[in-house]
């Protein structure tokens, strides 16, 4: 039951914004709706975790397990804490003149929308539905990138649109192509794309058909994850776009479309009859990763704008936990799970903080923004040890997660340690030498109107470092069986 | 095989023509009403060979898949795409396309590549439009040329549209179509993204004058 909770407060939240929301507290109905949602999630997650798998509604039109229930807690907890820092920033924002009530009401309820349609993408046991509700999800976010309405912004919105639209479409055509393999042994009709059904009969599905079908889901999907050669988009749009926007697209969009690569992927394996890290899966997801975290660390160097730079640094994340998972297996599968949670609440926390930099600041070039430590203390902090624990200095936990990685990699693919290690440091190097002086640097910057909202900042921070030091038991298990569930 | 089914086979196959045909003459269509026309022309297409291949196999949700395309693409998205046209008046605007002749030898090659990759998996299908996948397959990648091509905001979404198209007429000749509820999704989002692009457009146009996306080449790595 708590399933339809999940999804309904979100797709109501965002109909009720849409319609008022140009009241005053628009801010605090959102932040509330997005509250609603994780207690809903968080319910869900309970019954999870208590009694197994669960399948709702119909021949099963929701199915949840541990795979995805984390992420479903994840990604209601990052929401939430989003809007909270969504509050005070618009609010500065439109005091600077930026936006209009207008503009925020279109913010509000697409932000819901785009929560909404995340969620859908989770829990669908819906191949189709998973690749419509990824494209809701596209669509929610377009007139998001573009709502300062600023040429670069529109370009960026563009961008976004056409190249993702593209991707998805290729993704479309790789699912038409499971359901093809798919209807010879379920028989035509709804249920013949259920992945539950399809996992159960999957070493019966026609092996090069099914290969087909994962390099177009890949692509496609792959383009929305930002893996490199098909990242174009992701800089751009999260660059130019408002800062919590950039938040939940890089904390939360790009692991929902990894997901869907994953579900394909145990598809895929299972028909292959492959092993751990032996299949052609495996391997592409491999050399799409280890490409994008090598490419992105190159690209990193080179940028001059704060927001960019750290898109870029998604950009290698992800890379790195689509090589996780590419190579397979119990320890990797973790790793790569762990990585995922740990990047997702790093790097929104980091977004929180560069936001309210460039506010204070009034530029996104990091030549502009100088000594946050002396000005704003808190901002300044919270963008320091949010740089520290995305670089994987320990003890935070990135490192963990980025340790086993290489770790696996050593045993498993000892020609990808060299590359992995030279992207990591060669991002280590870039982003601290850039963030350093913008921390500590002499200024004279002004001070932001209103008091910036840091409390998410510390928070995500704070869960980093504690799972740096200390997996709970009960969570560790949970990754595990996620793990397992990933052919671990 | 009955006579009858022979029969409406080869009409099926004379729509798969026309809707390569189709492709090719959105390839070389410069003026972007006579590309929605097109865009119309093939919805149609698609819509009256979905219904055919719907009454020749007894599969009735490709009723509901046809009357879908005929509503949205045939019907409601042109309209809307001419008073966007019209709005934003750009309806005098001519692409200035002058390697025309090459985008076309490119198509045909194209062509060729996607009945090779067709050509596997039309074998292994049980459907009776099975040699029709390849005509779908080329379809899709000359949309494709054609947003690549193309350099005016509202040329790349109707090719755009037009790969949705030969997507789903790939759909109705490899399976019969998708289950319904994931075509209703997929209308859906594509009727709600053609919304989203109108306001856009006219964002664009607010802001850049013009609806040519040459003015948007700021955001590149130095």
């Amino acid at each position: 039951m708590e399933i339809y909770w999940v999804l309904g407060i979100p797709f109501t939240g965002g109909v009720f914004l849409a319609l008022w929301g140009n009241r005053r507290n628009a801010p605090e109905i959102n932040a509330l709706f997005s509250f609603l949602t994780l207690l809903a999630a968080g319910l869900l997650t309970a019954r999870i975790v208590e009694h197994g798998p669960l399948m709702v509604g119909g021949e099963g039109w929701f199915f949840i397990d541990p795979f995805n229930v984390f992420l479903v807690a994840l990604t209601a907890f990052v929401a939430f804490t989003t809007a909270l820092f969504s509050r005070p920033y618009m609010r500065i924002e439109k005091e600077h003149g930026r936006l209009t009530d207008k503009r925020l009401r279109l913010y509000h309820a697409s932000y819901q929308i785009f929560i909404g349609a995340m969620l859908l993408a989770l829990t669908t046991n819906n191949m189709g539905i998973l690749w419509v509700s990824m494209e809701a999800a596209t669509l929610a976010t377009v007139l998001l990138v573009s709502l300062y309405r600023t040429p670069a912004s529109l370009e960026a919105a563009w961008k976004y649109f056409i190249l993702c639209g593209v991707g998805i479409a290729l993704a479309l055509f790789g699912t038409i192509l499971l359901y093809f393999a798919a209807e010879k042994i379920l028989g035509s009709g709804g249920t013949a794309l259920l992945w539950t059904h399809l996992n159960g009969v999957k070493s019966q599905l026609e092996p090069t058909v099914l290969q087909l079908a994962f390099v177009f889901l890949l692509v496609g999907y792959g383009t929305k994850v930002g893996l490199a050669p098909l990242h174009n988009w992701l800089p751009d749009a999260h660059a130019e776009g408002p800062t919590p926007i950039s938040a939940v697209l890089s904390g939360l969009l790009l692991n929902v479309a990894l997901y869907a690569v994953m579900r394909s992927k145990v598809l895929v394996d299972g028909a292959l009859g492959a092993e751990d890290g032996q299949g052609m899966a495996g391997n592409l997801m491999m050399g799409f990763g280890l490409l994008s975290v090598v490419l992105a660390a190159f690209l990193i160097k080179r940028q001059t704008d704060v927001k960019r730079m750290f898109a870029y640094s998604s950009i290698e994340h992800m890379g790195l936990v689509t090589f996780a998972f590419g190579m397979g297996g119990a320890v990797a599968s973790f790793a790569g799970l762990l990585h995922m949670t740990m990047h997702s609440l790093t790097k929104s926390a980091i977004f929180f903080a560069v936001g309210h930099a460039t506010q204070s600041a009034g530029t996104q070039v990091m030549d502009g923004i100088r000594g946050l430590i002396k000005t704003h203390p808190t901002i300044g902090w919270g963008l320091m040890l949010g740089t520290v624990a995305i670089l994987g200095v320990p003890p935070f936990g990135v490192f963990a997660s980025e340790f086993l990685i290489i770790t696996t990699a050593m045993h498993e693919h000892p020609w990808a340690t060299p590359f992995l290690l030279l992207a990591l440091g060669v991002a280590f190097a870039s982003i601290f030498g850039k963030v350093q002086p913008m921390v500590f640097g002499e200024t004279e910057l002004p001070r932001l109107p209103h008091q910036p909202a840091l409390t998410p900042v510390f928070m995500h921070l704070g869960l980093v470092l504690m799972l740096g030091l200390f997996i709970p038991p009960y969570l560790a298990t949970w990754y595990r069986q996620a793990a397992a569930l990933l052919g671990g | 095989m009955t006579l009858s089914l022979t029969y409406h086979l080869q009409v099926v196959n004379f729509l798969a023509a026309m809707l390569l045909l189709i492709a090719f003459a959105m390839l070389s269509q410069r003026r972007i009403v006579g590309l929605v026309t097109l865009f119309a022309w093939q919805g149609a297409a698609l819509s009256l060979s979905t219904a055919i291949v719907a009454w020749s196999t007894d599969q009735h949700h490709l009723y509901y898949s046809a009357a879908l395309t005929l509503i949205l693409k045939v019907i409601a998205m042109p309209w809307y795409f001419y008073r966007l046209v019209k709005k934003l008046d750009v309806d005098r605007d001519v692409e200035p396309m002058i390697n025309i002749p090459t985008t076309m030898l490119i198509g045909i090659a194209l062509v060729i590549f996607a009945f090779n990759l067709a050509l596997p998996i039309s074998e292994m299908s049980g459907t009776v439009t099975r040699s029709t996948l390849g005509i779908a397959m080329a379809s899709v990648l000359l949309a494709f040329l054609m947003m690549i091509t193309r350099s005016k905001a509202i040329p790349q979404v109707i090719g755009f549209l037009a790969m949705e198209n030969g997507l789903f007429f790939a759909a109705t000749s490899a399976t019969y179509g998708m289950p319904l509820v994931v075509e209703l999704g997929v209308a859906l989002d594509v009727l709600v993204g053609v919304f989203v692009l109108g306001i856009f457009f006219f964002q664009i146009r607010e802001t850049f004058d013009s609806l040519d996306l040459k003015h948007m080449e700021k955001l590149k790595e130095k």
